[in-house]
């Protein structure tokens, strides 16, 4: 089977740090990483090829930095990488993202099998996954923690998506596209050999005109949000009031404070 | 294309601009700021450059549509296992006051099978709806991404809302991205703010980036409508309920088969827990301090006299001690109860971006200088297996229970 999946580099953000006087992010020093639920994205996707056969191709739009986390992927075992990276496509929001990634997805064509993560970290929108399904016009299934059942023959695929309550479990015809959550697998390490061959491997870039792109659907012109204002959030009030003395006297006390917040019944 | 113009003559070389980038992409090259391919033109930087050498050009769009033919305020009445979301109700109330600061009607968005749509159409009028759009159909019964976002889109190009809020849930999230494509209009993602310009009437939609490190507003361009957002489950508060309101009940039926519905739902498996984190009002949270799956025996115990959720850290969940969908923070779930208290949890900044905005934190731990002391409203440091039970103790006196 043919399946195609989509990360993304953020920066890491063990490593953001907020600076005391000024409030605002210090982004020196702050390392970029591959999105932490594309590792899990990857892993089912390399899990799937064992399984079935096939080939696994990875995408990512960013910068042309963001080559690393195709390295990274190449090391695990993907079979094809592309850096999808133009001028055109800055300032690009999570319309016109899904939109570029779903021209790459036809680009590469007759894909099986979508799969994002749940959310990238730096945006945390999860509005990039059910953009590219639209726009393919496949099925989504959000939120995947277990892929149960595939059939190539009748194209029909059966998921656990975890939701608040509980899981449910769900067929879907396929080509159809996937979100998944952490607890879906554990992504493998790559290779010394990975490591090895991803170093010395040639990635193709491609461009605004090279997946056929409408200019008018990429980059700022083509992204209906518009960031006016980033500021630093609040800092929490109340105070921290740390309970000091003897447990006997801390726990009653602590228990009156709760008490009286009514929020307990 | 938009440039971002930072004017060499005038920079002052100050650097105030260089950590006011969200994206890391202004440097310093030659004693003036120059900024690389990582911008997005989000502006940040303009407003701290005390000498206003920053500038942004941004491309004008021209307008396509008629703006004033989009009115009013929607709410998606969410609904699940025959209750409609709260944070639908929470919306209602929200979106009074947008509506009366754009001077618009407030309505409802109901989609349901037969059984369903009444009750719920009279609910969201009493939370405050002064118009209930409603699409009925067994296709309709239970959330699916394919017939919902059908029935939604027929729905806002036909009566064509000024604004969409939705919950965001995970039903909300998977449902409102769909909707949002489908339409080409801007979407912003699990909003902690919403309020109206005053000059431009556009909603500005204020959400937390970077794990909660920062808060970003977004606009939507004038040419794009309706204008749509997800919000948090309990930023906002329950309005009060009226059963004596009166509204409107626009019925729509929906034109779709049950074979155009790419999904079938074949079961659903009830989580363990009785009470779900997401709605909590009060969750007891345990991180790698508990020392192994037999650690959350105090935990459960005080999470049971309280009626509590039971959360963890990510170190928890990955040591195999409880399964995930209790994690808490980024990679996990975010919450937001009246009261959460973490024990043995140090409190990184990604556990933290899972449960901030929690109204009240405890913090029980034994390292005093652990980082979740720093955001507590009440800590007390000290071994978890000794002060949980004298808790629990005290609470069961307390409560009579
Ligand atoms: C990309 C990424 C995403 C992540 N996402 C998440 C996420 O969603 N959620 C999350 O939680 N983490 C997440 N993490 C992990 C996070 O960085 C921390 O590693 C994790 O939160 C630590 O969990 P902890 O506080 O339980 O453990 P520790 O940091 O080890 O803290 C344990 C604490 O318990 C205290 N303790 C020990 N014994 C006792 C006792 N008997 N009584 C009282 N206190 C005791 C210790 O003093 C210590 O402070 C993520 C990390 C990365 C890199
Ligand atoms: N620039 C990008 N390049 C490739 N994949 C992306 C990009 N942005 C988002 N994605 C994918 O979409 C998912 C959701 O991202 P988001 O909607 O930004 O939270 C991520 O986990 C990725 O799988």
């Amino acid at each position: 089977m043919k399946i195609a999946v989509c990360i993304k580099q953020v920066p890491d953000t063990t490593d953001v740090k907020i600076d005391p006087k000024t409030n605002t992010l210090i982004r020196e020093g702050v390392t970029s990483i591959c999105n932490p639920f594309d590792e899990y994205a990857i892993e089912e996707a390399l899990l799937l090829r064992e399984k079935h056969g096939g080939e696994v191709h990875v995408i990512t739009m960013g910068p042309p930095q963001a080559i690393e986390v195709l390295k990274n992927a190449l090391a695990v075992g993907a079979d094809r990488v592309y850096l999808v990276s133009d001028k055109a496509f800055a300032g690009s929001d999570t319309l016109a993202t899904a939109y570029a990634l779903s021209k790459t997805i036809q680009k590469i064509g007759e894909v099986d099998l979508v799969i994002c993560g749940k959310q990238a970290i730096d945006g945390d929108t999860a509005q990039v996954g059910p953009g590219v399904a639209t726009r393919l016009g496949i099925p989504q299934l959000t939120y995947v923690s277990k892929i149960r059942e595939i059939n190539l023959e009748k194209k029909k695929i059966i998921v656990e998506r975890l939701l608040e309550h509980g899981r449910e479990v769900v067929e879907s015809s396929l080509p159809a596209l996937l979100t998944v959550v952490k607890d879906i697998n554990e992504p493998r390490l790559p290779s010394l050999l990975g490591i090895k061959k991803a170093a010395k491997a040639q990635i193709p870039t491609l461009t605004a005109k090279d997946i056929g792109a409408d200019e008018n659907r990429i980059g700022l012109k083509g992204s209906p949000t518009w960031v006016v204002k980033v500021f630093s959030p609040e800092a929490r009030g109340g105070s921290g009031e740390m309970l000091k003395g003897e447990l006997t006297e801390i726990v009653p006390l602590l228990v009156n404070k709760l008490m009286d917040t009514k929020f307990i019944k | 294309m938009a440039r971002l113009l930072i004017d060499k003559d005038t920079c002052t070389g100050c650097e105030s601009c260089i950590p006011a980038c969200p994206f890391g992409a202004l440097s310093m090259k030659e004693g003036v700021a120059v900024v690389d391919e990582k911008c997005t033109f989000c502006g940040a930087c303009v407003d701290v450059c005390p000498v206003r050498a920053i500038t942004l050009e941004k491309e004008e769009k021209a307008a396509t549509i008629d703006l004033s033919a989009y009115k009013d305020v929607w709410i998606f009445i969410e609904h699940e296992f025959g209750k409609v979301s709260n944070v639908s109700f929470e919306l209602l109330g929200e979106g009074r006051k947008l509506a009366d600061a754009v001077g618009s009607k407030l309505c409802g968005m109901l989609l349901g099978d037969k059984e369903s749509v009444d009750q719920f159409a009279k609910e969201a009028i009493a939370y405050g709806a002064e118009k209930v759009y409603v699409m009925e159909s067994p296709l309709l019964k239970q959330y699916r991404t394919d017939s919902y976002a059908r029935a939604a889109v027929d729905l806002i190009r036909k009566y064509k809302p000024e604004i969409v809020l939705f919950g965001a849930t995970t039903q909300g999230r998977d449902f409102a991205g769909t909707v949002a494509t489908t339409l080409e209009t801007g979407l912003t993602a699990d909003c902690t703010g919403l309020d109206i310009d005053p000059e431009t009437k556009y909603l500005r939609q204020t959400r937390p980036a970077f794990g909660g490190n920062i808060m970003a507003t977004i606009l939507d361009y004038p040419n794009y409508r309706p204008q749509m957002a997800t919000v948090r489950p309990k930023v906002f508060s329950m309005p009060p309920r009226d059963d004596s309101r009166k509204g409107e009940i626009i019925r729509e039926t929906l034109q779709m088969t049950e074979d155009q519905v790419r999904t079938t739902i074949l079961e659903f498996i009830k989580g363990a827990e009785t009470v779900n984190l997401v709605d909590a009002e009060i969750i007891v949270s345990g991180g790698r301090g508990v020392g192994g799956p037999d650690g959350f025996k105090p935990i459960r115990e005080l999470a049971g006299v309280l009626n509590a959720a039971v959360g963890a850290s990510r170190a928890a969940v990955d040591s195999g001690w409880i399964p995930y969908e209790h994690q808490v923070g980024q990679t996990g779930r975010t919450v937001r109860p009246k009261i959460y208290i973490a024990c043995g949890i140090s409190g990184s900044i990604q556990h933290q971006a899972g449960m901030k905005t929690s109204d009240i934190i405890v913090a029980i731990n034994k390292d005093p200088e652990a980082p979740i002391f720093k955001i507590a409203t009440y800590g007390v440091v000290g071994d978890l297996f000794t002060v949980l039970p004298l808790l629990t103790q005290e609470f069961k006196k307390r409560l009579g229970r």
